[in-house]
This record gives structure tokens, sequence and C-alpha cells, in this order.
């Protein structure tokens, strides 16, 4: 195993889920303030109100397909029916169609991230690294689809790249199944990590609080004003010290 | 029965000058700050007039409040919990920001800094949202004293209710001012839109706050409120909104707006009601009778059973006694002159008003008959159909019921005590006539009329013997989750932009902190007086000096 492979396919990977994990739970402690899906609706709506829904509903179905595909073993779905071609057929039609909606909506979120003024004032450095990113990687992984899947023969990635993840996180990295597996989707896979990596610190920590518990709160939300305040002397100040959040238990109805 | 107190505010419309002197206090204490820059959390909108944002009363365009079900359940009107989730990647309601307007500054440095030339400098409007050039085409308070309203009136969404057409016209038509700050209502529709739980409403008094950490920007609220009184934050990405002054009313102070106000006509006190009746009297099914409904909640403060409720619930006796001292409870309870702005949206809203009886006056005067006699009045508030329904349409679903009556008692008050003032012998048959009695006629124009500062706020202080000095309290506003906290200032240029890290504090609020000096200038070159400490020169509040031996 060479030291480039070593690097790309065990340690990046590592150092990108450490740096993922520790850096969610650190903005999380210290940056509740900052964690918000920064909404851009108010600045413009027409372009956002398509752009949006097709993006996000897209890039959720792209998320549950790439959960199937790469964490259940194929001997599973084979358990349970799912034979090589069904598997083939659905993963390539559902994944066009996804794909297809994610790629429109990011393409009109671009547009209207360079070109509508007031959005594009409001583009901090990080949204333009993150959209670098998140382009890329979406970019090469529908090259990748594409050229392959569709175009192509079709590659069996759940011979090499699901078990290689899988190894990864049974802790037992095997990088040589990486060895083979073509440019664009290495190209995918490195580019995806890299936005791991940088994840926590973009706006797209708003993934991690979406509100399913919206679902079995009571409406309408009472909290006392001692409960949140804390004794003594003054609050921290927000930055870089820790800011408590009130327990959700006090949400009660009376 | 389950007890609780409701920090609640009356405005007295008779009286007010539309001199904005609250909005303007409201803004350099809560939102003069970047990302706000558009947001009145205390506005004054003339009527008849589509108000501020645009139309926010057109319910069926921005699904505001509650609405009820076939089966007398209440249902957010922009829908349930689970459409709300689908439509969280947009939402379909959402103010724009050009429904309010688009924020914009001048180029004032024009003005000094422009090469001699045969033309005087002007200064150009400037977005604040682009930074370029703009032309000013909407604000605020755009159809202030019916500026425009030719054009833009007919659009009023109450109109469009009344049976009669009112004609825009300026001889005919009647103007009366209408301050708004949120509701605080008891059954509010912003906190269960909130998909995160971040709104709440105090227990204590009722006051409904955004928690700043927990919010992460779904703008729901923004849309559910049918008042449209949460505003959203573009530049940190959080919902913000009038916070009733919490830091002052828990020092028993009334609000900014109150204390400001040219008019004196804020009355702040609180109000007992029965948490457990809020939603089937918000669930009733007639809009007529959501008034008579949000009264039967109150409770009355001298009932020794509410009061012996009330302290089981763990109420301090000095809150009971501001309860029963409560220039509300009076208003709305006692003399019945108060009522509550669009019960129709059903979210129990808290702040009312006492319909103003000018217009009616105003007509009266003009034909030169005697506009403070009360057969003249109670002849004309009974004919004059066109200012008591528009009247009605605003505080009692189109009910013109309520408002008459509450006129009437103005009118009564009126004349009753122009014979007092005049020395004659005041006419009984006068208070009678609306159910009254002399003497609550005179204290009911001590409160209204005389409106002396401490029978207007009857504010308890805030217990804080379990939490922590009352010192300290100054400071609440820049503890973590109040919008006080001053969004971050112009240095706050980290790789995420504008939104989290060490905010600037740019609040007069936070004025101790600023003893050091002053804030960062609002744009380079130039300095906000607003935080000048007084002491000093400071860059950018004077030229730079010619440098030595230069001459002019
Ligand atoms: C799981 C639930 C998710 C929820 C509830 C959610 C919600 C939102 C909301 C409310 C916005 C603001 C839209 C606006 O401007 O008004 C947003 C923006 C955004 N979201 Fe998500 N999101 C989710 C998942 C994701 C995922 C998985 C990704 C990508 C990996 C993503 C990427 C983005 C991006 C890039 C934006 C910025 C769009 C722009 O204004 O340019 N989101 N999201
Ligand atoms: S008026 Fe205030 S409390 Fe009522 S729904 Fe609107 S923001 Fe919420
Ligand atoms: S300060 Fe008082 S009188 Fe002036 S506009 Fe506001 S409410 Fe009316």
């Amino acid at each position: 195993m060479s030291a480039l492979t070593f690097l790309l396919w065990v340690a990046y990977p590592y150092a990108a889920a450490g740096v993922f994990i520790a850096g969610h739970v650190l903005r999380y402690r210290y940056d509740q303030f900052g964690w918000t899906s920064r909404s851009s609706q108010t600045y413009e709506n027409r372009l956002l109100r398509w752009a949006s829904p097709m993006f996000h509903y897209g890039i959720l179905m792209v998320a549950g397909g790439h959960l199937v595909g790469l964490f259940v073993p194929k001997q599973w779905l084979a358990f349970f029916g799912v034979t090589e071609q069904i598997y083939h057929l659905g993963a390539t039609g559902l994944g066009s169609f996804a794909a297809a909606l994610t790629v429109a909506g990011l393409g009109i979120l671009l547009y209207r991230r360079r070109f509508v003024d007031r959005v594009r004032m409001a583009t901090t450095p990080m949204d333009v690294v993150m959209y670098v990113l998140l382009t890329g990687a979406i970019g090469f992984g529908t090259i990748a689809t594409v050229a392959y899947q569709v175009v192509g023969g079709g590659y069996d990635y759940r011979e090499s790249i699901s078990p290689w993840i899988r190894s990864l996180v049974f802790f037992q990295p095997d990088p040589s199944l990486m060895a083979g597996v073509p440019l664009f989707f290495q190209l995918h896979i490195l580019t995806a990590t890299t936005l791991f990596l940088l994840w926590p610190f973009t706006r797209l920590v708003h993934v991690f609080s979406a509100p399913v518990g919206y679902l079995v709160r009571p409406y309408i939300v009472y909290r006392s004003r001692d409960a949140h305040r804390g004794t003594g002397a003054r609050q921290p100040r927000r930055g870089w010290a820790g800011s408590q959040l009130p327990t959700r238990s006090s949400d009660r109805r009376p | 029965m389950r007890v609780m107190a409701q920090m609640s505010m009356i405005m007295n419309l008779d009286k007010c000058i539309g001199c904005h002197t609250c909005s303007v206090t409201c803004k350099q204490v809560w939102t003069n700050r970047e990302g706000v820059e558009y947001a009145w959390f205390n506005n004054v909108e003339t009527r008849p007039g589509i108000g501020y944002p645009r139309l926010y009363e057109d319910q069926d365009r921005w699904k505001g409040g509650w609405s009820r079900t076939s089966r007398g359940r209440l249902k957010l009107k922009s829908g349930g919990r689970i459409s709300k989730l689908l439509h969280i990647f947009s939402n379909p309601d959402l103010p724009e920001i050009d429904d309010y307007y688009e924020p914009w500054t001048y180029d004032y440095d024009m003005l000094t800094k422009a090469p001699q030339g045969t033309q005087s400098p002007v200064a150009r409007p400037k977005s604040l949202l682009t930074g370029k050039n703009m032309d000013i085409k909407w604000s605020g308070n755009w159809d202030d004293n019916l500026g425009g309203s030719q054009e833009t009136a007919a659009a009023d969404p109450i109109l469009a209710t009344m049976s009669e057409h009112v004609k825009m016209e300026f001889e005919e038509t009647f103007m009366f001012y209408l301050p708004r700050i949120c509701e605080h209502c008891l059954n509010p529709a912003c906190v269960a839109a909130c998909p995160s739980g971040a709104m709440y409403k105090r227990e204590e008094d009722g006051i409904v706050l955004v928690d700043q950490d927990a919010c992460r920007g779904w703008r729901m609220c923004v849309s559910a409120c049918p008042y449209k009184k949460v505003y959203f934050n573009h530049k940190t990405g959080k919902a913000e909104k009038c916070t009733l002054c919490y830091p002052l009313i828990e020092q028993g102070k009334p609000t900014i707006c109150s204390e400001t106000c040219v008019g004196r006509l804020r009355y702040l006190g609180l109000m007992l009601y029965d948490a457990d009746a809020v939603l089937a009297a918000a669930s009733i099914e007639n809009d007529h009778d959501l008034l008579e409904a949000q009264r039967s909640v109150f409770l009355d403060p001298f009932d020794p059973a509410v009061i012996a409720a009330a302290k089981a619930e763990g109420m301090a006796d000095d809150w009971i006694e501001a309860a029963q001292n409560s220039p509300i409870y009076k208003m709305i309870a006692d003399y019945k002159i108060a009522l509550p702005l669009h019960p129709e949206y059903r979210t129990m809203p808290m702040v009312w008003y006492i319909p103003p009886l000018s217009p009616v006056v105003d007509v009266i005067s003009s034909t030169n008959s005697d506009g403070e006699d009360a057969r003249t009045l109670f002849a004309a508030i009974d004919k004059l159909r066109i200012p008591v329904e528009y009247l009605a349409g605003l505080f009692s679903a189109g009910d013109v019921a309520p408002v008459e009556s509450s006129l009437r008692k103005l009118a009564a008050m009126r004349s009753y005590m122009r014979d007092i003032n005049l020395g004659r012998q005041p006419d009984e048959r006068i208070p009678a006539r609306v159910g009254m009695t002399g003497t609550t006629i005179q204290e009911m124009y001590r409160l209204l009329a005389i409106a002396k500062y401490e029978d207007r706020y009857v504010i308890p202080k805030a217990h804080v013997e379990t939490a922590r000095e009352l010192e300290e309290l100054g400071c609440s506003l820049d503890t973590d989750g109040g919008p006080g906290m001053g969004g971050p200032g112009e240095n706050a240029k980290g790789p995420y932009g504008k939104t989290p890290g060490m905010p600037l504090n740019a609040t007069v609020d936070n004025y101790n902190e600023m003893r050091g000096g002053p804030t960062t200038p609002s744009s380079p070159g130039r300095m906000n007086l607003l935080g000048w400490n007084g002491k000093g020169a400071v860059d950018g509040m004077f030229p730079p000096a010619a440098p030595a031996g230069a001459t002019e």
C-alpha cells in the first residue's frame, strides 16, 4: 500500500470524520447564536420558491440513496429479493431523478447567489467555500453516474466503495478496495470528504437541527423567566464562552 | 383554573397625534442595528391606509393567525405541523423585504466632499441591502397622514369589507392613527408556528420572546403572526420581535414607547387570566363572540377564589395588588371602553385600544354643530356609519355594537365633564344613558384625560429573590438571548460573515459598555453621534485637520 493510498483513503477520511464530529460538538456548545439556516428568502423569493424545495427534496433523496447504497451490504438486499438488476434500475432511475432535481435546484441557487444583488451581498466567504465544495461533490457524483452508470456499462461500487466505507466504519480500514475505482468516483469522494471536514464551520450545520420535534411538542410554549437566566453575575458574553440551552422539558403546556 | 398574569397595554387612540416619537425611540433602543433596519417593533400607521408591512391585514394572502376548522378545532391558518415542515425549505406565506420596504441611507459624504462646481451636491439614497443607488418608492409610513391615499387606501383590507364605499377624497374622508406593537397574545400564533420551539411566552408576565440561541431561522413565526410583528433579522438569520422592553418592565418601569409617548396615551398593567380557558375561548364559533369570549377569560382580581388560586400558583402579594390597581383591568372590565385589535385572528391579543371618537367629532364640528353636546354626539354615532363600521372592522371583527358602546361612553364623558368644567350643574341623565354613574365617569375622566403617570403605569417589579440582583438587570439587553445583544458590528468579519462571534454593541442601552469609546462609525469616515459618549473628539467627527503649514 503506497503512502498516498493510505493518506487519501484512510488518514484523510478519519481526519475529516474527527473534525466533523468535534467541530459540531464544539460549535453546538459555543455558537448557538450562529446556528441557523440564515434564510435569504426575505431578499428574493421568486427563484428561491422553486430552487430551495427542488434542491432540498433532491439532496435528501440523494442522501437516502447513499445510505442504502453505501451502508446496506449487497447480500442483505439480496436477502430481501432485491436483485442486482432491480437495484441497478432503481438506483439509476430514482437516483437520476433525484440528481436532476438537486442539480437544477442547485443551479438556480447558485445563479441567485451570484446574480441577485441582495443575495450576493449577504454571501459570506464561508458560503462561497461551501458552495464550491458542494457543487464539486454533486458535480463529480453526477458526472460519475452519467459516465459509468447511464452511458457506460455500469460500475458496481457496491463491490468496492461500499465495503471500503464500511471498513472505515468498523475501524478495519482497507484502502486497497479503492485502488481500481474510476477517477470521477474518487474525485467525488475526495470533494465530499473535504465538504464534511468543513461542514461544522458552514451554514450546513442547519441540517442537524431539522425540527422534527415540532411534530410532537405542544403548540404554545411557556418558559419561566428564571429558568434560563441562572443566578448571580452577568451571563458570559457570546463568542467563545459557553452558552447553555434551556432545557426543552420546560416547554410545557399549562 | 390556572391563574396567570399578563402584562398588557392599552392605547387611547383619541390622543394619538401621529408624531412617531414612540417608533423612533423604540428603534433607537432595539432595532438600530444591521439586519433589522427595516423593522419597526413599534409603528404608527394612518388609517384608513394599507399599513406596515403593506396590506398585512389581508389574511387570505398572508395566512396569519388561526382559523377554526369545521370540527371546531383551532388550526394555524398557514397549515398544520406536517405541512409546515414540508414547506420549510421555502415559506409560501413569507413577506419579502419589499413588502416592508427596502432600507436605505443617503450618501451624505457627497455633501461635504463633493468638489466645488456649479451644481449643489446632492445626497443620493443608497440601498442598505445592495449599496447601490435606489429610488425610494415605499417606507414604513409612506401613506402617513393619508399622503397618496387616493392611490393606495382603496386597497385597505378593512375598507374592502365595508358595505359602504368610502370616498378617499380630501373633504369626505376621516382619519386617525393606529400605533402598533406586538400584541403579546394569550394564544400566540408565532409561538405555535415556531418549528424549533425557540419562541415562548413567559410564565411570569406573558411577554412573548424569541430565544436567540435556539432560533434556527426557519422563519415560520414571521408569516404566522397576523399582525406581522415578528421580523427576520437578515444578517443574523434569526427572528426578532418587540420584547415589551422586559428589562424595564422587570424593574417596574414602563416600556420606551410608553415612556416617551407625547400624547401620554399608553397604559400598562396586569391582567389575570385563566390559562386553561384560553383555547376554548379562542375556538368559539362566531367571530362576533370572540370579544366577549376573551373578556370571559380574564379573572376578577378582587374575587377571593381568584386570589386564593393565584397564591396557590405562587403569585406574590404585590402582583395581586398590582392586578387590582391595574388601569387595564378598569378599562377592559369595569368601563368596558377598550377593545382588542382584530379579535378575529383568534390569537387573543393583549394590546387593546380605546377607539377614537375624533372622526365623529370632526364631522360634527365641520357642520358647525356642538361637538361636545351629548345628544348631538349620540345621534352622530348612530348616524355616521362609515367611521363606526371602519372601527368595528379593526376592533370587533365587524360588530358595530361594542364600538358604538365604547364611543358613546367617551361622548358621555366629554359632555358630562364639560358641564363640570364650566361650573354648571352636571346632567346625571348623560351617564345614565350609557349605563354609568357620574362617579365612574369622573374616575374614567381622571384615568383617560388627566392620565397621571402613576395611574397609567401600574407595573410590579419582577421577583428575583431566587434569581439575581436587580441592579444587574440594566444589562439584560446584552445577555444571551436578547435582541439587544446588538448584532455583530462592522468589524465582525469572521469566516461566517456577520453572524457569530463577539458582537459589537450598537444600541444606546449598552451605553456603559461604550464608556471606553464610541461605537464604530456606521460608515467609514463618519461617526454616529448616537453612539458618542460626549467625551472628547472622535475620529470622523470633524474633517481631518489640515497638515501643518498648509494654507487655505
Ligand atoms: C434536513 C433538513 C433540512 C432542512 C429543514 C433545511 C432547511 C433549510 C432552510 C430553511 C434553508 C433556508 C432557505 C431560505 O433561504 O429561505 C436552507 C438553506 C440551505 N440548505 Fe438546507 N435544509 C435541510 C437539509 C439540507 C441539506 C442535506 C443540505 C446539503 C447538503 C442543505 C443545504 C442548504 C444550502 C446550501 C442552503 C442555502 C441556500 C441558499 O440560500 O443559497 N440543506 N435549508
Ligand atoms: S402579535 Fe406578538 S404574540 Fe401575537 S402572534 Fe404576533 S408576534 Fe406573536
Ligand atoms: S408617541 Fe404617542 S402620540 Fe406620538 S405617535 Fe406614538 S402613540 Fe401617538
